[in-house]
């Protein structure tokens, strides 16, 4: 049992608890920059795939699990980064000053989006931004001398610190650029989660009433997460519409929303990891299903037929049984385990029990 | 004329949104759960009936095939409520929306694997016969969308207003614990809406597969019965159907008088307006909440 003492107010505030946290997550980073070297080019572009998911998963985790904002249409807010960037290349930009204005221009959009949003709450902003998700496929092919319409777009290779980065070309390079913005936005977070900013995202979420009677400025602090959390969205548009090479208006269809969503309820709401976590599902399950299928077909013969849907089938039922069972996704299922070896013989089944409430509606008749 | 055949097949279509709306807003209404499932349930209420019907699966006579399928689609419903929906109990709203996408999920996967993913027809007794009212052909699947539509939702509206099982519904969506010191039976009240919400929605889709075809994926269109739902002020049964119908006519009035590509976009343009300018809806039922 690992006991962490208190000697100073700033332990309180540090970005990790102590030095062994500290040197953990340092050896996961070494790992993780050294991945060209121990994973072939394949895997590494799915690992790159997992990293873009994250950012987005992130962007978004900023929203719904802290600001308590439920959004099903952050596609359009990558569609929107992706474009920008790409676009603002072709433009001859370069890309280390196109990379953060398209996020910016990304996150000001969702900023203004959020205005009018602000008046509304749970499943009314649900479907308001899914709207938007729908709406945005819509709007690409209609603004076609912009956005290429149906025939799409194709990413150039872009230059970094004077190397030229291609996702085909240079996947190493393309990998550490990847990595590079995980890690800046990552750090981000974490440094906003401890802010008074971040508090007060927290605050929005378990109580508004509450929040603003602390002082919360409601609607103020709803649009910067708002503005915040499409921001890192766009930027994960962006390495997306690079990763894939080629992209058009269905690229970021409403599905993709619903996914990134569901990708962030799996993964654990409210906490970093569990972008992290959902996005290792996310990315490894159609592997994991096409591996699996060919081990079905191998035992009982012939059964290696493909099955349209499967993925999502069983995406599906993964995340009815992560809600029934596990309401704080894989990060909470890691706490447990944690906590249980932490306090080894101390561990009580009910340490977790989360209060229940009984519903009231706002409606009168 | 035109205009005038062009709103009666829009209205056809509008009801079809306006019922699978309508299952959106009774389990809304009695369980304050938001089911994004309604569509795809549709859809199988669509496909069970098919497979009963239609002469390469089951083959059975059509009015025999109807209460097998509303009565299946039914106790669906219930064990729906009874396994996944009632664990949800005291959960946040967003929870259960996650859960209700997923289960859209896993029902297209099934009917997909059980009926394929080729887009079928129902046969049904009033397929290819045709109404002439001066002038105006009207098929008669359209004109009974029509009136099976305003029927169900004027019985419904009737259930929910006068019965006492309506009002306990209502009971208990607006405050599960005083309702349950009341009296009301919280968890079957809860159950029976869920199989009528099943029975809606197989309606719906009877309806809609003897108009046109489905496939698996025709349960996204749930995603624009939604927009009518919300339209219409989610809550309100007339607002429910009223929502389908002006998102059914403008559908087809947008393609014929702006362009081909905006009849996508109308319905969703609309449905942004009215939640920025009327956040609860053309039929609102939100005063604002007191602390």
């Amino acid at each position: 049992m690992r006991i962490v003492f208190k000697t100073d107010y700033m332990q309180d505030i540090r970005p990790w608890k102590d030095g062994y946290q500290l040197s953990l997550y340092l050896l996961l980073l070494a790992v993780a920059i050294a991945a060209p070297w121990w994973l072939d080019d394949f895997y590494l572009g799915e690992l790159t795939n997992v990293l873009i998911w994250a950012i987005a998963g992130l962007g978004l985790m900023v929203l719904t699990g802290h600001t308590g904002q439920a959004s099903l249409g952050h596609a359009a807010f990558l569609a929107i980064g992706c474009y920008a960037n790409i676009i603002l290349v072709e433009a001859g930009v370069p890309f280390m000053i196109a990379f953060p204005v398209a996020g910016l221009i990304t996150g000001i959009i969702g900023a203004t989006v959020a205005v009018p949003a602000l008046r509304l709450h749970g499943i009314y902003l649900a479907i308001f931004t899914l709207a938007m998700s729908i709406l945005m496929d819509d709007i690409i092919v209609l603004a076609e001398p912009i956005t290429g319409g149906v025939a799409g777009k194709y990413a150039p290779p872009v230059g970094v610190f004077g190397f030229m980065v291609d996702r085909w070309g240079t996947p190493n390079e393309f990998y550490w650029l990847t990595l590079g913005v995980v890690v800046l936005v990552t750090l981000g977070y974490i440094n906003l989660l401890r802010a008074p900013l971040g508090r007060s995202f927290i605050a929005v979420r378990d109580s508004e009433v509450s929040a603003q009677a602390m002082g919360v400025d409601i609607s103020r602090t709803k649009t910067i997460s708002f503005g915040l959390s499409c921001m890192v969205t766009g930027w994960a548009g962006a390495l997306m519409g690079l990763y894939a090479g080629a992209f058009n208006n269905e690229t970021f269809s409403v599905v993709i929303s619903i996914q990134l969503l569901m990708m962030i309820v799996i993964g654990g709401l409210g906490s970093i990891h569990g972008a992290f976590f959902g996005a290792i599902v996310i990315g490894f399950l159609p592997q994991f299903l096409s591996i699996s299928k060919e081990y079905v077909g191998a035992v009982f013969g012939g059964s290696t037929v493909a099955i349209p849907g499967l993925e999502f089938g069983i995406f599906g039922m993964i995340l009815i049984a992560f809600i029934l069972f596990e309401p704080m996704g894989i990060y909470g299922r890691w706490l447990k385990i944690r906590t249980w070896f932490e306090l080894f013989p101390f561990y009580r089944k009910d340490m977790f029990k989360r209060q229940k409430s009984y519903l009231k509606t706002e409606r009168l008749r | 004329m035109d205009n005038l055949q062009l709103l009666i097949s829009g209205l056809a279509n509008g009801c079809v949104y306006g019922l699978i709306a309508l299952g959106f807003v009774l389990i809304y209404k009695a369980t304050e759960a938001v089911n994004f499932a309604q569509g795809d349930l549709m859809m199988l209420g669509a496909f069970i009936t098919i497979g009963l019907t239609n002469t390469e699966y089951m083959g059975l006579p059509f009015w025999m095939a109807l209460p097998i399928s509303l009565g299946l689609m039914a106790v669906l419903g219930y064990l729906l409520d009874r396994f996944l929906i009632r664990k949800m109990f005291g959960e946040s709203q967003t929870s259960v929306v996650i859960l209700t996408i997923a289960l859209g999920f896993v029902i297209r996967f099934a009917a997909g694997l059980i009926w394929g993913h080729e887009p079928q027809t129902l046969q049904n007794p009033l397929a290819g016969k045709e109404l002439a009212l001066g002038g105006l052909v009207l098929g008669m699947e359209d004109v009974a969308v029509i009136i099976v539509t305003v029927l169900l939702t004027w019985s419904l509206y009737v259930f929910f207003s006068k019965t006492k099982m309506g009002l306990a519904m209502q009971g208990a969506s607006q405050n599960q614990l005083a309702a349950y010191y009341m009296g009301v039976p919280v968890k079957q009240v809860q159950g029976l809406i869920w199989a009528l919400g099943g029975v809606v929605a197989c309606v719906a889709g009877i309806l809609f597969a003897a108009k046109g075809s489905v496939d698996p994926a025709t349960g996204l269109i749930g995603i624009k019965a939604f927009a009518a739902a919300v339209i219409g002020g989610f809550g309100s049964l007339p607002g429910a159907l009223a929502g389908g119908l002006i998102v059914g006519v403008i559908e087809p009035f947008a393609s014929r008088y702006i362009a081909a590509g905006y009849s996508q976009i109308a319905p969703y343009a609309l449905l942004l307006a009215v939640l920025i300018f009327r956040p609860h809806g053309l039929f609102s039922q939100v005063r604002t909440k007191k602390v």
